[in-house]
């Protein structure tokens, strides 16, 4: 079992998972300087699978590098690049070296990247990946052929509070559970009052008692990150009150921390909510700062290649 | 008749439904609006990159398939049945019924055939 899994199931404590840079040839120097710096404050970090359908280091090679400097990884799995067949070969493939949390995703599409002539693939969509992943951990293929020993596996899945149809996403989440979900990591929402509803949907059903639910906030420095995904990043909009609180504010920066703080605190204090998935694109002292305002305290990890190398064989 | 019909069925899907011809038509579950015609073909639900006014990530002029099928599915008066299987989970494509009649497979139940680890995975969900 993995830590996450055991902390979520065993545990009423918050959980907090955050992402992880991506990387692009700087080798493990970087994963080892964001391995230090993540380690101690969160519970989970994904391994981003290219990220707004631009290539990078793959969500496999990321993982087991992460695992190697003591983080606890959650590989994250699209569908827009590779058919079920490379899927679970990257699925069964890290679990090889020990990888155990999962999350699915549908995946932005290849219009996001900086590669859109590429042929988009979707062979399985967002709900039929987590299923897939259901039955590897059954020890099956999806052809039926086995795996055995079947392995460890704790698998997540996402979802966006924050689009149309609104309603309809609360369905969404009970289907993903339907098909294995365990815990869900939300995207970033900057409208409170429309993660309010989903929560309340999710309460009404009885199913943020079952699973772990995450919302996203966002450490951004100033209002232009706020535009660039209000007009940028579809199935992401921020109300223009959020844009001026930052942009009119006389110290930005400041601003724009107390506001991410401001979101995190009210998103906690929603019932149903087990704690928060952190997307840094600061790189500051803003990280250890919200979490220490948050209430969280840092755990000694250890972060030395050598002492956790061997977890990537004996899990 | 094999040949034929899947032609009658493109003729008369086509116009109406913009029938993609998958061969296992789910149309009925999903407020009558194919999910075929949906960028990154979702069989089900919406993803989460549908834009403010509703409309396609992929295709910013296009109303999101799934926000169609999602409110025909809600007012128009169909069957209850079909209303309830919107929410159902649906298999992944089995890419090799591309271009057949979705009627002979229908009533051959070719249609319903999934993968064993995909069927196993359902009934352990259900425990």
């Amino acid at each position: 079992m993995s830590r996450l899994e055991k902390q979520i199931t065993e545990t009423n404590e918050q959980v907090f998972t955050a992402e992880f840079p991506v990387i692009d040839g700087e080798g493990m120097a970087k994963v080892e300087k964001y391995a230090k710096r993540l380690a101690p404050w969160f519970d989970g970090v994904n391994a981003t699978d290219n990220t707004a359908a631009h290539a990078h280091a793959s969500n496999v090679a990321s993982s087991i590098a992460m695992k190697m400097y003591g983080l606890e990884p959650i590989m994250q799995v699209v569908c827009r690049d590779k058919n079920r067949l490379a899927q679970q070969a990257d699925v069964v493939g890290a679990t090889l070296h020990g990888v155990e949390n999962f999350v699915a995703l549908t995946g932005d599409d290849v219009t996001a990247g900086d590669e859109t002539e590429t042929r988009r693939v979707f062979d399985l969509d967002g709900p039929q990946l987590v299923r897939l992943m259901a039955s590897i951990k059954n020890g099956q293929y999806l052809s039926g052929r086995k795996i055995e020993p079947a392995p460890h596996m704790f698998i997540g899945a996402v979802e966006n509070p924050g689009a149309p149809p609104f309603e309809y996403r609360v369905q969404r989440v009970a289907k993903k559970m339907a098909a294995g979900a365990k815990f869900f990591q939300l995207q970033i929402c900057y409208h409170k009052d429309r993660l309010e509803k989903f929560m309340q949907g999710l309460e009404a059903l009885g199913l943020s008692k079952r699973v772990a639910i995450l919302p996203t906030i966002v450490l951004i420095s100033g209002p232009r990150a706020l535009n660039f995904m209000h007009s940028n990043v579809p199935g992401i909009d921020v109300p223009d009150a959020v844009i001026k609180e930052v942009e009119n504010a006389s110290d930005k920066k400041e601003a724009a921390y107390l506001q991410t703080l401001d979101f995190a605190r009210h998103a906690l204090a929603l019932p149903g909510v087990r704690g928060l998935h952190v997307t840094d694109f600061r790189h500051d002292e803003t990280l250890e700062r919200l979490m220490t305002d948050l209430g969280r305290k840092a755990r000694p990890v250890n972060t030395t290649k050598e002492e956790n190398a061997h977890s990537l064989t004996v899990s | 008749m094999p040949k034929l019909l899947p032609l009658i069925e493109h003729v008369v899907k086509g116009p109406v439904w913009d029938c993609q011809m998958c061969g296992q038509c789910v149309l009925h579950s999903t407020g009558m609006t194919c999910p075929m015609n949906c960028p990154k073909t979702l069989r089900n639900g919406p993803c989460g990159g549908v834009r403010e006014n509703g409309h396609c990530e992929v295709k910013p002029e296009m109303k999101c398939v799934w926000l169609k099928g999602y409110e025909r599915s809600e007012s128009w008066p169909l069957p209850k049945v079909w209303k309830e299987e919107f929410n159902h989970l649906r298999p992944p494509v089995d890419n090799r019924l591309k271009g057949d009649s979705s009627w002979i497979n229908f009533f051959t139940k070719r249609d319903r055939w999934v993968p064993k680890g995909w069927a196993k995975a359902a009934e352990e969900e259900q425990h």
